[in-house]
């Protein structure tokens, strides 16, 4: 009889005891890249970033500043669901991000002063990025710390290889070259033939352009249809 | 003449939207009709023309190095611009919060028709960036003013066009891969070529 007695709450501690990677988890970090992307379908996030995708590698930097920023941001806020009360949130939130936000300024200003010139107040403006703010009320506010992480895992990555391949287009078209380095020059000069560079793709309008034909291409390949 | 100079610059040449994709989550979601259009748009003029000579205000006297020296003589190496962004974003929040209020006392028409957009606009990209661009652009206290007011009228323009496009684009035939966010994209681009007529334009 005692021995029942002890083993019973043992089981009932095992059972929800999920495996680090299940299949709920799994979907959490590859939903957001693909059929439920924060850009192309959720429409998050499009605000500051697309500014700074004339290259690629300031864009990669912002990718990583944001991924950074949404996985701690996650955390955090997640650690914190239970003692927030929810008229002050919105505060507490945008708090808690521009305190990070400070920090991958302050450590770009160190140790890549040339980087922070470039992205100058776009760092900034992490702080009101929609992905964000998004997670952060839709997510994080209710689920555990750990599923909090994966789940800014997969919103910062899905952002992340969409502005990367804006950026990727955006340069190879408007300045002919890939991080900085000169593919048309190369093509001419070994090929011989000139290619002009693209001055609509250096400018705002041809990331707006590119960017639609990315949720072109991906909603009709998804099947996605908004009303 | 400079101040004029830079209203239009920042209405049309510098326009928010077109020139630095911020306020575009807004942008998208709230630009289905052009009544509700109209509303978010003024209430960013509103906000925005409140916020950045107050951000101005803040940076001059607190932040900015050696700023405290008002202080007295100890604190002129006090150098507080790691504090920027948190200053910034809780400014606009608190202005956000106290504007809600004040309009909801003065005028509940115009609360009615502005209440719902005011919360939104304190995470709209356009206002912080409004702020930082003003610390970037070295402005006084006046041009910062002007600023401010400047790109609301430009975001307001941007967005109330926007509107009047989608909603007549409600009776034509798009591919279904590209209804919603992809046309509007595609139809922004076009918006931001127009805009870039005004290059060059000098005052």
């Amino acid at each position: 009889m005692s021995t029942e007695t002890l083993e019973k709450p043992k089981e009932a501690v095992k059972l929800p005891v999920e495996e680090l990677f299940s299949k709920r988890r799994k979907k959490l970090i590859t939903d957001p890249l693909g059929e439920d992307n924060p850009i192309t379908v959720q429409v998050l996030g499009i605000c500051s970033a697309l500014a700074i995708t004339i290259k690629m590698e300031p864009t990669l930097i912002m990718s990583i500043a944001v991924v950074f920023v949404v996985v701690f941001s996650n955390l955090i806020i997640s650690l914190m669901r239970n003692i927030i009360p929810s008229r002050v949130r919105i505060i507490v939130q945008l708090a808690v991000v521009a305190t990070l936000v400070t920090l991958v300024s302050e450590v770009l200003k160190a140790y890549s002063y040339e980087m922070y010139k470039v992205l100058g107040a776009f760092v900034g403006l992490i702080i009101t990025n929609c992905i964000v703010m998004g997670r952060l009320e839709a997510f994080a506010m209710g689920n555990k710390p750990y599923d909090s992480i994966l789940d800014g895992l997969g919103s910062g990555f899905g952002y992340a290889w969409i502005i990367l391949v804006v950026a990727f287009f955006r340069e190879l078209f408007g300045s002919g070259s890939i991080f900085d380095i000169k593919i048309y020059d190369w093509i001419a000069n070994n090929l011989g033939f000139h290619i002009q560079t693209n001055g609509l793709m250096v400018d705002s309008i041809g990331a707006f352009m590119i960017l639609g034909i990315i949720i072109w291409i991906q909603r009709s390949k998804s099947g996605y249809v908004e009303n | 003449m400079e101040l004029i100079s830079i209203g239009i610059k920042s209405i049309f040449i510098e326009n928010m939207i077109f020139a630095y994709f911020l306020g575009m989550c807004s942008f998208l979601a709230v630009s289905k009709k052009v009544s509700t259009a109209v509303g978010l748009g003024m209430a960013v003029i509103f906000v925005l023309s409140i916020t950045v000579p107050i951000n101005w205000l803040i940076q001059e006297y607190v932040l900015k190095e050696g700023a405290l020296a008002w202080l007295g003589a100890g604190f002129t190496d006090i150098n507080l611009e790691f504090l920027q962004f948190i200053m910034f974003i809780a400014i606009i929040a608190a202005m956000v919060q106290l504007v809600e209020m004040i309009v909801e006392k003065m005028s509940p028409a115009l609360y009615g028709s502005l209440g719902i957009f005011l919360p939104l606009i304190a995470v709209n990209c356009s206002i912080l960036g409004g702020s930082l661009f003003m610390v970037q652009r070295d402005y006084t206290l006046s041009e910062a003013t002007v600023y401010g007011f400047g790109s609301g009228i430009g975001w307001m323009l941007a967005i109330v066009a926007l509107a009047a496009i989608r909603e007549k684009l409600k009776y034509s035939n798009v591919p279904d891969g590209l209804k919603g966010l992809g046309i509007t994209m595609l139809i922004t681009g076009l918006m931001g070529i127009a805009f870039k007529s005004f290059i060059g334009i000098a005052i």
